[in-house]
């Protein structure tokens, strides 16, 4: 049960969204243009994947599933493959630009200081673009806030995994902005 | 040095909001409404919110912009230095210290937060909306926090930076205004 009263039953960051809809608004816009804009060099998949990634060392069980299905979803791949890149990226078959932009979203979730120079000389010499850090940052820290936002209120989420693969195709056709009460 | 190349007339934060303008607005947008719009919790009450994670992240930038915030909208410049060394000893209100100690939780990880927090905070009166409100500053300033110092951005060659910012969040809130941050470049090559 949430901490605090939401008088709806929708799960995970939903129900906080019907709770507080013109919150939402801003919350929602943060997520497509940054996730599913697709004027931008990294693939809806890769992005997706670094929000999951970063759920997932924030130990967040329904950002991680939704975002793990999304990125399972633009990736087409199984969500198994999915939950072998959250535990071992490093060694997964995934491009060596995404593993040390990656391991950049891992630094910023553990503290924004943990960035080195030469994580970023590493990202550089994979061919990784300034703007692909500045988002490779940017959805890390956003998912370090929907993370706490989800958890920190205690809101309830579906344990069956299964939910989220099915809910994915959904909602990676309507976006983020029409994500509140559907 | 930033770890992308960003206008050097910008330090911490506002060079990043105006590197990307597109994420930057519902970031901006967000945060107006959080800070700045209707609530039963003060503006400075919220900026103290605000200074207590960005302290307990140790980010210089967002401690100094939101410290000052709260100095001024407070009148004084004793109940953010105490909020930020001890929140027991802070002079705001048992609720505040209630909710306070929620948003140091959240900093720390969402599940830190205990149905104990919540009936601390509850029996002191806050509402339901208060502790939405908390969590979600809290959540805020961590993805603050984790991008100014992700991106490795400048502070301020000059600490008076900090007033000047602060009355600008106090008067004009955190909406861009329409000249963006063209009057410090101006400052600057001055």
């Amino acid at each position: 049960m949430a901490h605090i009263q939401l008088d709806n039953d929708l799960p995970g960051i939903r129900g906080l969204m019907a709770y507080r809809p013109e919150i939402a608004e801003p919350l929602n816009l943060l997520a497509e243009t940054l996730l599913r804009n697709d004027n931008n060099t990294l693939t809806r998949g890769e992005r997706e994947l670094i929000g999951t990634y970063v759920s997932y060392l924030n130990d967040c069980f329904f950002c991680q599933n939704v975002h793990g299905a999304l990125a399972g979803h633009y990736m087409q791949c199984d969500i198994g493959e999915i939950e072998n890149i959250k535990q071992d990226f490093r060694s997964a078959e995934i491009s060596p630009k995404m593993k040390t932009l990656l391991s950049i979203a891992e630094s910023v979730q553990k503290g924004g200081k943990q960035v080195t120079s030469a994580q970023i000389e590493a990202t550089k010499a994979e061919g990784a673009t300034d703007i692909e850090i500045h988002d490779t940052v940017l959805i890390a820290a956003s998912f370090c806030m929907f993370n706490r936002y989800v958890d920190g209120l205690g809101t309830w989420a579906p344990q069956d995994k299964q939910f989220y693969v099915e809910r994915a195709p959904r909602r990676a056709e309507e976006g983020y902005q029409s994500s509140v009460y559907k | 040095m930033p770890h992308i190349p960003l206008e050097e007339h910008l330090p911490g934060i506002t060079g990043l909001l105006e590197y990307r303008r597109d994420t930057a607005e519902p970031i901006r947008d967000l945060t107006q409404l959080l800070l700045r719009g209707p609530s039963s919790l003060t503006e400075g009450e919220r900026e103290l919110i605000a200074t207590v994670v960005s302290n307990g992240n140790k980010c210089k930038f967002c401690t100094a912009a939101h410290t000052a915030a709260a100095d001024v909208l407070l009148g004084d410049t004793v109940t953010a230095e105490l909020v930020k060394t001890n929140i027991s000893a802070a002079p705001v209100s048992e609720k505040m210290k209630a909710l306070l100690v929620i948003a140091d939780k959240v900093r720390e990880s969402g599940k830190l937060v205990t149905p104990a927090h919540i009936e601390k905070a509850k029996a002191e009166g806050a509402t339901d909306l208060e502790i939405h409100d908390t969590v979600l500053i809290a959540g805020l300033f961590c993805l603050y926090n984790k991008y100014v110092d992700g991106l490795d951005t400048a502070l301020p060659a000059d600490a008076g930076y900090f007033n000047v910012l602060a009355d600008r969040l106090k008067n004009h809130g955190y909406a861009r205004l329409p000249q963006g941050y063209d009057h410090l470049k101006k400052q600057v090559s001055n």
